[in-house]
């Protein structure tokens, strides 16, 4: 799934990396837990959380993430979204809490190969 | 020692938590620089930023050395704090002593060393009470 789909099923607002909405996800993670983050995540995914902080964007860098998207209305601070800059990343803001977020991704068709059904 | 090594050295600073895993970030790009897989690349800057993060909430800073060479890279972290009381429980996934703030922040949950074990082939941990921790812990590229 394109960026730039994401952005039109959560209604989302891009804070930074407009110029990066033709990049594909292939999966995606709900989380506000940056260890878990570290421990599961797989190639090309999107990071959905409801954490604001710059380890968010450091954690997503260390994984290889490429697009973060902060829910339930949140923003991110000025430092978080320049470091995001520097890391060419993606950064979207949804009034969707995370679950719905999460869900309405799913049955748009971002669903990761290894599904647990 | 190979001649073909880099050596890199830094000081974490646990003053500030923003900062915590720019040692961790600068050595990721140095390996990309290098040319090393992006499977390498990860497990190293994953188990560096976990074992960073640990020294900025639980030890008041420390030192990290790395070593890359073309076979494997190794980590080498020292801190000076209060040392691990338990490492058989500290390394189960969950454990934890964290406190809440720093959970606030998105750790301590219990994964640091559980995930600092997953992504590395060899780890050894050295501790004493009130003198402080060492991490060893070495990437091979396969």
């Amino acid at each position: 799934m394109k960026l730039s789909e994401v952005k039109n099923i959560l209604n989302a607002q891009v804070v930074v990396g407009e110029e990066f909405l033709e990049r594909e996800v292939h999966s995606a993670c709900g989380s506000d837990l940056m260890s878990d983050v570290l421990a599961f995540v797989k190639d090309q995914a999107l990071l959905l959380t409801g954490l604001v902080n710059g380890q968010v964007i450091r954690t997503a860098e260390m994984m290889d993430i490429k697009a973060v998207v902060f829910v339930r209305g949140k923003k991110p601070t000025d430092e978080v979204t320049a470091l995001a800059n520097e890391y060419s990343m993606v950064v979207m803001t949804t009034d969707a809490p995370l679950y719905a977020a999460c869900g309405k991704l799913y049955c748009e068709g971002l669903v990761p190969k290894e599904r647990l059904d | 020692m190979a001649e073909n090594s880099v050596k890199l050295h830094y000081n974490v600073d646990a003053s500030d938590f923003t900062v915590a895993g720019q040692a961790s970030g600068a050595v990721k790009k140095v390996l990309k620089q290098l040319g090393f897989s992006a499977d390498v690349i990860r497990r190293v800057a994953v188990a560096m930023y976990e074992c960073e993060i640990n020294m900025v909430i639980h030890a008041d800073g420390g030192e990290i050395d790395v070593e890359i060479t073309p076979e494997k890279i190794r980590m080498i972290h020292k801190d000076r704090g209060p040392g691990i009381k338990d490492i058989e429980k500290a390394m189960q996934e969950g454990y934890s002593t964290a406190d809440e703030k720093v959970r606030e922040l998105g750790f301590g949950a219990g994964m640091g060393l559980p995930n600092m074990k997953r992504y590395t082939d060899e780890m050894n941990i050295s501790t004493e009470l009130e003198k402080g921790t060492v991490v060893d812990m070495t990437v091979l590229v396969k």
